[in-house]
């Protein structure tokens, strides 16, 4: 698997970083793109010009010191951030080259597409395991009739099958936070999204729970695209193809660099990314 | 091999400060003054009302007659006392009322809370919050004279067309169209006097719904409205029960805007729309001021029946509650 993300590096990533020259070939990328993304709360420009492009079935680790704007970048790929009351956005956000601002586009509709995990394991109280896991399928009216093989295969692949298989029917709250996690990953891949964004999804967790959740990243990403922000340095040069380094100097946050993981961990085209990934600052 | 003696456990002291001690002290003392309080009122209904119970016995809770026979000068033993009390009417009143205003006030309640909660353009947001916690504040009698004025226009309407559609269903027949006096327009003003009280506390449960939750509904391509029926109402359900309680109390034990409205007639009544009716406090405001000895322990009495009514009830209540609210 390293192997196949590794040859895909240099072709995509070249990309990436020559994004301002490429502006024409967009339709044939497949996969989700930001172009000059700007986010502002009120008059607080949080975040500024932000190109990125995640191809399909890698997994991505954003990385940078706290208020950079990771969180509001990752939010604004599903159409989170306008939730925020006073939120506005530039720029434009393409999955598989259509733009997900796009007026005529319905943000729920998006929303399935572009799943997202918090980063508090947050299984919903009210409801058992099982119910947890179709939550997704209920609340977006999707249809379907297969609802226990969805929840074997979606558990199977969130890597909480085994433990869970004889109790589907406790409630969620019962669980261990690891395996409250994988629940929330379960839930998330019910609908079936293209694109999965997580928010330090291993922040509360004990460091045997969170490397069982790296193996399950690392098995989406045969199927899906992984958007991962995380703050612990190792994980990321665990799990992710590609990283994204965010900095702030007071002002908005802004993208430092893009590359393969390797590069970016043994040689950076920055200083500042080379200081950070070695724990200098941040 | 060496046998491992268990250890008896060590005896844990705790040292407190002098602060903690004293908080400790008032604290305590509050707590055993409002129980003392409790058990005085307790003991003061029940020491009050024992002659009553002694002599009418269960007939006063389902007798249907409440005759004071006041023109007996004091200590003329020449006849017999033949004063009756019983307030079965008046019981199965404060029941019906409180339930029609219940019934109107929680689908009301709820749906406001989630209009101000989730609906409500941000920029009055504030304001509503602010007016709504100010009306739950506001004595109940304030909205029952509006309410009077309001219903008594309104409620009629409504209830001559409920007579007119279904008035063959027996609760919906009235004897005489006099539905300004029915117990149905009496709920009605009611729940006008229960809303704010059980909106505030509706919204203010549902305002604490984890954010995260709510985003995770959106998250799996849910609408608004999936949120807050996967995530916001279970969330807010016992708050609510809790908060619907509090406007059940209020419902029962409202007085004044009962004895303005409604011609207290002591036979049980279950046609909602006539003009008979009446509940166990606004009985016990209307008897009080010219009630002999003997009535006065038999208001007591009622009054230690509404007691145990509304304690009846939040057990209830809060038997729903824990049955309803989720282990997690």
């Amino acid at each position: 698997m390293t192997q196949r993300t590794m040859t895909m590096t240099t072709s995509d990533l070249s990309a990436t970083n020559k994004l301002e020259d490429v502006q024409g070939d967009n339709s044939s990328f497949r996969g989700l793109e930001t172009r000059a993304v700007h986010a502002w709360f009120g008059k607080h420009h949080a975040l500024a010009g932000v190109s990125l492009r995640f191809p399909e079935r890698t997994v991505t680790g954003l990385i940078g010191p706290s208020g950079c704007g990771k969180s509001t970048f990752i939010r604004l790929l599903n159409r989170m951030h306008e939730f925020i009351p006073s939120a506005a956005m530039a720029g434009s956000v393409l999955l598989n080259g259509s733009d997900i601002y796009d007026p005529s586009e319905d943000p729920a509709m998006i929303r399935l597409k572009v799943g997202m995990v918090f980063q508090k394991p947050n299984p919903f109280p009210a409801m058992t395991i099982r119910e947890n896991v179709l939550a997704g399928i209920k609340l977006a009216h999707l249809k379907r009739d297969n609802h226990d093989d969805i929840v074997e295969q979606c558990l199977t692949r969130a890597g909480l099958w085994k433990e869970v298989k004889d109790r589907l029917d406790a409630s969620g709250g019962s669980l261990s936070g690891g395996q409250q996690q994988r629940l929330c990953i379960a839930r998330s891949l019910a609908v079936e999204p293209q694109v999965l964004l997580m928010d330090e999804p291993c922040s509360a967790l004990d460091p045997g729970s969170t490397l069982r959740i790296e193996e399950t990243i690392k098995e989406l990403a045969e199927k899906i695209t992984v958007i991962i922000v995380t703050h612990n340095m190792q994980q990321a040069s665990r799990v992710s193809d590609y990283c994204a380094f965010f900095l702030t100097d007071g002002g908005p946050g802004y993208l430092v660099e893009a590359d393969s993981t390797r590069k970016m961990f043994t040689n950076p085209s920055d200083p500042r990314t080379a200081d950070y990934v070695q724990g200098k600052f941040g | 091999m060496t046998t491992v003696e268990t250890p008896t456990p060590r005896e844990m002291t705790v040292i407190y400060s002098r602060a903690d001690r004293i908080f400790r002290g008032i604290v305590t003392a509050g707590a055993l003054t409002s129980l003392l309080l409790l058990g005085l009122i307790a003991s003061f209904l029940i020491f009050r009302s024992a002659g009553t119970f002694r002599e009418f016995g269960i007939n006063f809770i389902t007798g249907t007659e409440w005759f004071s026979d006041g023109f007996r000068e004091v200590g003329d033993e020449s006849r017999a006392d033949n004063s009756v009390f019983s307030i079965g009417p008046m019981i199965v009143g404060s029941l019906v009322v409180a339930t029609i205003a219940m019934l109107f006030a929680i689908p009301l309640s709820i749906g406001g809370a989630l209009y101000i909660e989730f609906y409500a353009p941000r920029s009055i947001y504030r304001i509503l919050v602010a007016m709504l916690d100010l009306a739950a504040a506001i004595p109940s009698l304030i909205f029952g004279l509006w309410g009077i004025e309001i219903f008594t226009s309104f409620g009629v309407r409504w209830a001559t067309f409920l007579n007119d559609r279904l008035g063959f269903i027996p609760i919906f027949s009235v004897e005489f169209e006099n539905f300004g006096r029915s117990p149905f327009v009496a709920g009605c003003v009611l729940a006008s006097l229960v809303v704010p009280i059980t909106t505030s506390v509706a919204r203010e449960v549902y305002s604490r719904t984890p954010r995260d939750l709510i985003d995770t509904c959106y998250a799996l391509g849910g609408s608004k409205w999936g949120a807050i029926r996967s995530v916001v109402m279970p969330y807010g359900r016992s708050g609510v029960i809790a908060g619907a309680m509090l406007g059940l109390g209020r419902a029962l034990g409202e007085t004044v805007a009962i004895y303005l409205m409604l011609n207290l007639v002591f036979t049980y009544s279950y046609e909602i729309l006539d003009s008979t009716g009446g509940n166990v406090a606004s009985m016990i405001a209307l008897k009080f001021g010219e009630a002999t000895d003997k009535e006065i322990s038999a208001l007591i009495a009622s009054g230690l029946v509404l007691f145990v009514i509304t304690l009846i009830v939040n057990m209830i209540a809060s038997n729903i509650v824990q049955r309803t609210t989720p282990r997690a």
